[in-house]
């Protein structure tokens, strides 16, 4: 790096931001054309993590394929386990007894909070403040032994299984779950002072990147950077899927779509998360975890199927076509960063380098997920 | 004239002594704090509590290879580190640490050669930290290290003007730029200290803050470390330096803390004079113990503000400073005046 | 969003290739034969014409599938997003038998009721062109060059048709049914 530019006479340069880079959290690579501290283009390249999940799809039976909906979003993990679950179960037609719904969306709330606590302290780490990430992990930690106890991975989750789960909770873990709650809501008011209302992170983070609605839409922007533009869709209220709508739970919206929106989007579905794993704890069901009749080999029917989730990071979505073997023909993944990153390159254009960043970090990459 | 030469000598050593023992402990200070702030436990491997990690730092970095990347500038390359050490050293000299204050020494001054222009040799050496952020970043012929330098010098300017009128306003009022008369004009107890807006400077209080805040982003500390923001510009202008070359930068850093917060004692806080002489007989009236703990506080205050904020943006920063804290520091030099000099003058 | 309006414009440009068959409806509630490739059966089937399907949302995830001419792929998205949906997806599959590839534009309705549209295009394997959606939806931008490196379609007037996610100078297409692995 480095070796033409300085001795140029040219008006713009150009820095690599990655694939090794702090601000990328992962292999993300950005070309920046850089006037002084001004962007002039930022074009993200794509590629240092992929591992090629389609076509793994397309050679693994549909059960051995379940392992790899952990791998994909590792922070996320349970939501596309519960969108691969979902879809077969939807090409199958196998009906998921009330219980097994219950924990799968208990466990996939409590792992959504965990992916929005680490975003934030992530996020905080960005703008140069150290401590908020240490808390974040704090906190994080025991959303993780929790899981740990039920699922028996701590990131890498594989828990859900067609038609059901792979084992029951049991009363610890639900009263851990409820002292952990109690304890993340005596713990958000401190999050808010220390880090929301500081005047350093709202004068980094007010009026920067701004999105507007039309924006995201054409550029299939989802999750919380489109309710960060003030446009009210959520897979979970839209379109909705298990046991969301006999819950009670309101989707964030803000409108100013600039970076301090997408934050307190995220900040505010961690409160909604925690309303919904109560929810599921007070009415958790008594019965059977796993649907009685799953047939051993999954064949399912020709044709092909569409099925969305709202992952951590906005639509996850899977389209696969099925020509009647155990085996998909075609096993597309809708991956949301992927959609959200591809906004950076227009949005980024005449920021500077900081705010670029911040940008970069309201938009909550995972570089594994945009790669897959 | 011997006896002369044995003082400079002995005082030499300390201070050099003085400067790596701060630089390297301060940085114990600050891990240890940074993992008391986090709720962690921060070194404790090497030596009881971590205390010799340190001394084991030290020594890896003294054994580690020094790499030359290619196409650098290498005589600049090897200038900077010093640039950045030899002026906080120099500094030191002038820096009065106050009488020993008990025994039979009890009037001995801890200072290698008070002179009577200490402040502005202070400030003077100070100003030369900028030229180590330039030559360190440009010669390193790393793009990062480029952009942290430009930072780093536009952020060195804008800030040391408001440092500068802000002293100003003290010399203004102590009549003097010796550091030891400085000190001597607010001894008495707290309330006589130029910080408060009892004695002839109603904006004793606004000097101070902005002096503070100079401080703070003079000797590139976060909120303000924008030079090495870390998640935009990698290591900022030492991201090429290995080995000693990077611990002499580092040194050079927390030396600068040291020579700040003495700066902010001496001409705020009254030096090495006891906050309350009168009633609290500890440690004497003055003596140079009260000027540790006043700079240690200080430093105290960095670490807090470092781990608790995030870091600024270079465009806030440079309005914070030409559009905020230099016409502060320069209305605050006009009252000082009207107050010390043309009061006076009406028979007021 | 209208979905009528959606219905009526995407099932005229559907139908507009086809002079001779200008109503293609099929029962979307029957079975699952529609699309699907019937390599299993002895004799396969028609395969499926041009044309708009209401599908059962519950069993397939999406309302409406539209199978069209390649060149009428710009102005379906223009429909659509006249209509104020967005590009969810692009991707292609490969039916080797029948010696097509098929690319699979998905849309999805953001503001309100959930609307899913796809839109299919079934394109020779040995001349595998088919126009850019890029000036509609800039999204479109990062998956087509996603399917240009899995399945090496050429989208006519793609800015900047690279890999995106393998190797630069990669020059084998993974998700082609032939691809044997490197």
């Amino acid at each position: 790096m480095g070796s033409q530019a300085l001795s140029q006479n040219n008006e713009t340069f150009e820095i690599n931001l990655g694939p090794q880079h702090p601000a990328t959290h992962g292999v993300l690579r950005v070309k920046l054309t850089m006037d002084g501290e001004y962007i002039v283009d930022a074009e993200p390249v794509l590629g240092y993590i992929h591992r090629m999940h389609e076509l793994m799809g397309e050679n693994r039976t549909w059960a051995k394929y379940l392992p790899n909906m952990g791998r994909i979003d590792y922070l996320s993990a349970l939501s596309y386990n519960l969108g691969y679950v979902q879809l077969v179960e939807k090409m199958m037609g196998i009906e998921v007894p009330e219980r097994a719904e219950y924990i799968r969306v208990l466990t996939t709330e409590m792992n959504r909070i965990s992916s929005h606590l680490l975003w934030f302290g992530a996020f905080v780490l960005d703008l140069g403040g150290f401590t908020p990430l240490l808390y974040a992990f704090d906190d994080r930690e025991h959303i993780l032994d929790l899981l740990e106890s039920v699922t028996g991975s701590r990131l890498t989750y594989c828990y859900y299984r067609f038609g059901g789960l792979y084992n029951d909770v049991d009363d610890d873990f639900l009263t851990g779950c409820t002292q952990f709650l109690k304890r993340l809501r005596s713990r958000m008011p401190m999050y808010h002072k220390l880090v929301t209302g500081n005047v350093i992170l709202r004068q980094r983070l007010v009026g920067v990147g701004p999105l507007s609605a039309e924006m995201c839409r054409k550029y299939g922007a989802t999750g919380p950077v489109l309710r960060g533009s003030g446009v009210n869709y959520d897979v979970r209220k839209n379109e909705p899927y298990s046991i969301y709508p006999e819950l009670d739970f309101d989707v964030p919206v803000y409108s100013d779509g600039d970076s301090m929106a997408r934050y307190m989007v995220r900040m505010d579905e961690i409160e909604q998360s925690m309303r919904i794993v109560e929810q599921c704890i007070a009415k958790m069901p008594q019965g059977e975890i796993k649907a009685p009749k799953v047939p051993k080999l999954i064949k399912p029917a020709i044709g092909d199927y569409y099925h969305a989730v709202e992952a951590a990071r906005g639509t996850f979505a899977i389209r696969a076509v099925s020509d009647g073997k155990n085996q998909a023909y075609r096993m597309k993944l809708r991956a949301p960063t992927f959609c959200n990153l591809s906004l950076y390159q227009e949005a980024s254009k005449g920021m500077l380098l900081a705010d670029a960043l911040a940008f970069m970090g309201s938009l909550d990459l995972v570089i594994p997920e945009i790669d897959r | 004239m011997d006896l002369n030469l044995v003082h400079m000598v002995l005082f030499l050593v300390g201070i050099i002594a003085f400067a790596a023992g701060n630089a390297a402990y301060l940085v114990w200070v600050e891990r240890k704090g940074a993992a008391r702030i986090q709720r962690r436990t921060g070194p404790c491997e090497v030596g009881p509590a971590g205390l010799i990690q340190p001394l084991a730092d030290g020594a890896k970095l003294m054994s580690k290879q020094i790499v030359f990347p290619d196409g650098i500038d290498k005589p600049l390359f090897m200038l900077a580190p010093m640039f950045a050490m030899i002026p906080a050293v120099m500094i030191f000299v002038t820096i009065p640490f106050g009488p020993v204050g008990f025994g039979p020494f009890a009037d001995f001054m801890i200072v290698a050669r008070e002179m009577n222009i200490g402040l502005l040799m202070i400030l003077a050496f100070a100003s030369v930290n900028v030229m180590a952020l330039l030559l360190g970043g440009w010669s390193s012929k790393n793009k990062y290290a480029v952009i942290s330098a430009i930072r780093g010098v536009s952020q060195g300017i804008a800030f040391e003007i408001p440092l500068v009128i802000t002293a100003i306003t003290i010399v203004m009022i102590s009549g003097s730029m010796q550091l030891s008369t400085i000190v001597e004009a607010q001894a008495g107890g707290f309330w006589n200290w130029n910080w408060m807006p009892l004695q002839g400077n109603l904006f004793g209080p606004v000097s101070f803050i902005v002096f503070f805040i100079c401080f703070l982003a003079e000797t590139n500390r976060a909120p303000f470390d924008l030079g090495e923001a870390e998640s935009e510009l990698i290591a900022g202008f030492h991201t090429e330096y290995s080995s000693m070359g990077f611990g002499l930068f580092f040194m050079g850093e927390y030396a600068n803390i040291v020579i700040g917060a003495s700066l902010t004692t001496i001409l705020f806080l009254g030096g090495w004079t006891s906050p309350f002489p009168e009633f609290v007989p500890v440690l004497g009236a003055s003596s140079f113990l009260w000027f540790l703990l006043k700079i240690y506080l200080l430093i105290w205050t960095v670490v807090l503000i470092r781990w608790t904020y995030p870091r600024v943006t270079l465009w806030s920063l440079l309005n914070l400073a030409w559009k905020i804290l230099i016409p502060f520091a320069l209305i605050n030099l006009l009252g000082s005046a009207v107050l010390i000099k043309i009061l006076p003058m009406l028979g007021l | 969003m209208n979905k009528a309006t959606i219905i009526t414009e995407l099932r005229a440009l559907a139908a507009e290739g086809m002079p001779d068959e200008p109503e293609v409806v099929e029962t979307p509630a029957s079975e699952e034969p529609e699309e699907g490739a019937k390599k299993k059966k002895p004799a396969p089937p028609e395969p499926r014409k041009n044309g708009l399907l209401e599908l059962d949302y519950v069993r397939r995830g999406v309302h409406v599938d539209v199978q069209m001419a390649a060149d009428q792929v710009v102005r379906g998205a223009e429909i659509l997003d006249a209509e104020g949906l967005q590009l969810e997806a692009i991707t292609g599959v490969d039916w080797i038998k029948e010696n097509e590839l098929e690319v699979v534009y998905d849309f999805s309705y953001t503001g309100g009721e959930c609307f899913r549209v796809v839109l299919r295009v079934r394109i020779p394997r040995d001349e595998a062109n088919i126009p850019t959606l890029n000036d509609v939806f800039p999204s479109a931008n990062w998956h087509e060059r996603e399917t240009y490196d899995f399945f090496g379609i050429n989208f006519e007037g793609h800015p900047q048709l690279e890999n995106l996610l393998l190797p630069e100078d990669s020059d084998f297409h993974p998700l082609l049914k032939d691809f044997k692995g490197l």
